[in-house]
């Protein structure tokens, strides 16, 4: 997968979870929980969906690293290349 | 292992945990020892009638488009839509006592006036009530328990405020005698003064339907008339389960929604030092009658009316077989349907005596039921429209069939009044979820389930 596709997987996995907000200003360098309505459990479903969709195993150390789309991209992309 | 998860009981928090487990690809199986789902929430049918049983309306309705709160939450979290539940909002419900009526909608700004119009003294004092529930974090499953009325005595300075407050927080989800635990009073504020009341058409149905269909949409497996003869432990973890069929499952983690003390009785060494003494003790009866007309007809347009006619307002097992002094008139068909319900109904819902009701043979078991019918509607017509010449068919549940149907010890509606916040038990595998985990309400049945499922299976990787 490419980054590109890997930050286009990532937006519609989010916009699955969260289908009541409006994403389409969604800033990549800003938490997504200061942008839109996102809580604790929201959050855990994105971490539960990349395991459901591709298998993907995010540790609990790493979740920091999904705080804003750029960097979950960057977290993401390496592990989701050979896809 | 048969399944990664067994989840106990098919009412709306086993289903809601089996929902969140079974979309994540966890081979889950709910047992459920009656035919039919739903548990203390439940329908039956009777005299070509459809009855609901437990609910009266949903707690913490909002409209569509309002976020944050429990109900979009958990739609969000079961991957449903706002309209599957077609819920229809309530029209206006009263908190009813000797001197003094609060009426309150699904719109708390109301509520409030009701208050600062009635106790005006008490205005200020109310602001800051708010102010401390709206700060407070009811779902920190780490706060230490306090007292509701130790917190709320040291705001509200008038008695009577503060039962006609409680009042309506206590009926709908309290386990506890006379007092609530903080938290969950500020649970249950939210879902019923600003949050409010709705309910489905089809009453609980409705909910039952979606969410056992969503639940075998996602794989999961449904084992209705299966029940649990006993859990067997070693080593400090559940190492399978006995069924009444003879049938022995295994798996990795167990939630369990039968009840604490219930799920601790089931458990093949079972030591019940420190244990059987938390049982609960709150039970009800509920008086349901069908009327040739519509309520509105007869002048009858509130939704439902908690009330008191006596002088001090007392949550507790009464003395008696019932206690007609204090309870629920719930009218089903004051929602904002789409088109009326079939038949007018009143259901009324008392504080009972479970040990009282489980003494009488069969007689007078069916006498008494009878007689209090009476004693309620008496009571009952004091405070709305006199509708005893319209009643076409009546029926009657008693703490007996609460006891029957949820398998709560004392026929208790709201479980011990010690719940397990963090769901643990001393088996590292065996987890709680439901009445006794402690969110209360229907929304926060399913709350409780979904955050049990989460933190206990899903959390863990």
């Amino acid at each position: 997968m490419t980054k590109e596709e890997t930050k286009s997987v990532l937006m519609e996995i989010v916009a699955q979870i969260i289908p009541d907000e409006d994403l389409t200003n969604l800033k990549g360098d800003i938490p997504i929980r200061e942008q839109v309505e996102l809580d604790s459990m929201d959050f855990l479903d994105i971490i539960m969906e990349l395991r459901k969709r591709y298998g993907i195993e995010v540790p609990e150390d790493d979740y920091i690293q999904l705080a804003t789309i750029d960097s979950s991209v960057a977290y993401l992309e390496p592990r989701m290349r050979d896809l | 292992m048969d399944y990664d998860v067994l989840i106990i009981g098919a009412g709306m928090s086993g289903l809601a945990a089996g929902i969140r487990l079974a979309y994540y690809d966890k081979r889950v199986c709910i047992i459920e020892k009656h035919y039919r789902v739903g548990g203390l929430n439940s329908f039956y049918n009777r005299g070509g009638r459809k009855f609901d049983v437990g609910l009266h309306a949903m707690t913490n309705y909002v409209p569509k488009g309002v976020k944050l709160t429990p109900l979009p939450k958990l739609f969000r979290q079961l991957k449903l839509k706002a309209e599957d539940f077609a819920l229809c909002p309530q029209r206006m419900s009263a908190i009813k006592f000797p001197d003094k009526t609060l009426r309150f909608n699904n719109d708390l700004d109301f509520f409030v006036q009701e208050v600062v119009d009635n106790f005006p003294a008490q205005a200020d004092n109310f602001q800051r009530l708010l102010k401390t529930i709206f700060e407070y974090d009811e779902l920190n499953l780490y706060a230490k328990p306090i007292s509701a009325r130790e917190a709320v005595g040291s705001i509200i300075s008038d008695p009577l405020l503060i039962d006609m407050v409680f009042c309506p927080l206590m009926f709908y989800g309290n386990a506890q005698e006379n007092d609530i635990e903080f938290g969950q009073f500020v649970i249950m504020f939210k879902g019923i003064y600003c949050e409010g009341f709705a309910r489905p058409q089809a009453g609980v149905r409705q909910i039952l339907d979606v969410l056992v269909r969503k639940y075998r949409g996602c794989g999961g497996e449904l084992k209705t008339r299966c029940a649990v003869t006993s859990i067997q432990a070693a080593n400090g973890r559940v190492e399978s389960v006995l069924l009444e069929n003879g049938e022995v499952l295994t798996a990795d983690k167990i939630l369990s929604s039968a009840g604490y003390v219930e799920t601790m009785r089931l458990l093949s060494n079972y030591d019940p030092t420190g244990i059987e003494d938390k049982a609960g003790q709150l039970s009800m009866v509920e008086f349901i009658t069908v009327l040739d007309k519509q309520p509105a007809e007869m002048g009858h347009e509130t939704t439902i009316i908690f009330y008191n006619n006596s002088d001090r307002f007392d949550y507790r097992k009464p003395d008696e077989l019932v206690n007609v002094s204090s309870g629920v008139i719930c009218c089903p068909n004051n929602f904002q349907y789409q088109n009326p319900l079939p038949e007018g109904m009143i259901r009324i819902t008392n504080l009972a005596n479970f040990d009282l009701w489980n003494r009488l043979n069969e007689e007078e078991y069916k006498a008494q039921k009878a007689a209090w019918l009476g004693a309620s509607l008496n009571e009952v017509v004091k405070l709305i429209p006199d509708f005893r010449d319209s009643i076409v068919f009546t029926d009657v549940f008693t703490p007996k069939t609460i006891h029957r149907f949820t398998g709560h010890i004392n026929g208790a509606v709201y479980g011990t009044p010690n719940k397990t916040k963090m769901g643990i038990t001393h088996l590292e595998n065996l987890f709680i979820c439901g009445t006794d985990q402690g969110f209360m309400g229907i929304v926060g049945a399913m709350l409780s389930g979904i955050s049990m499922a989460n933190l206990h299976v899903l959390q863990k990787a």
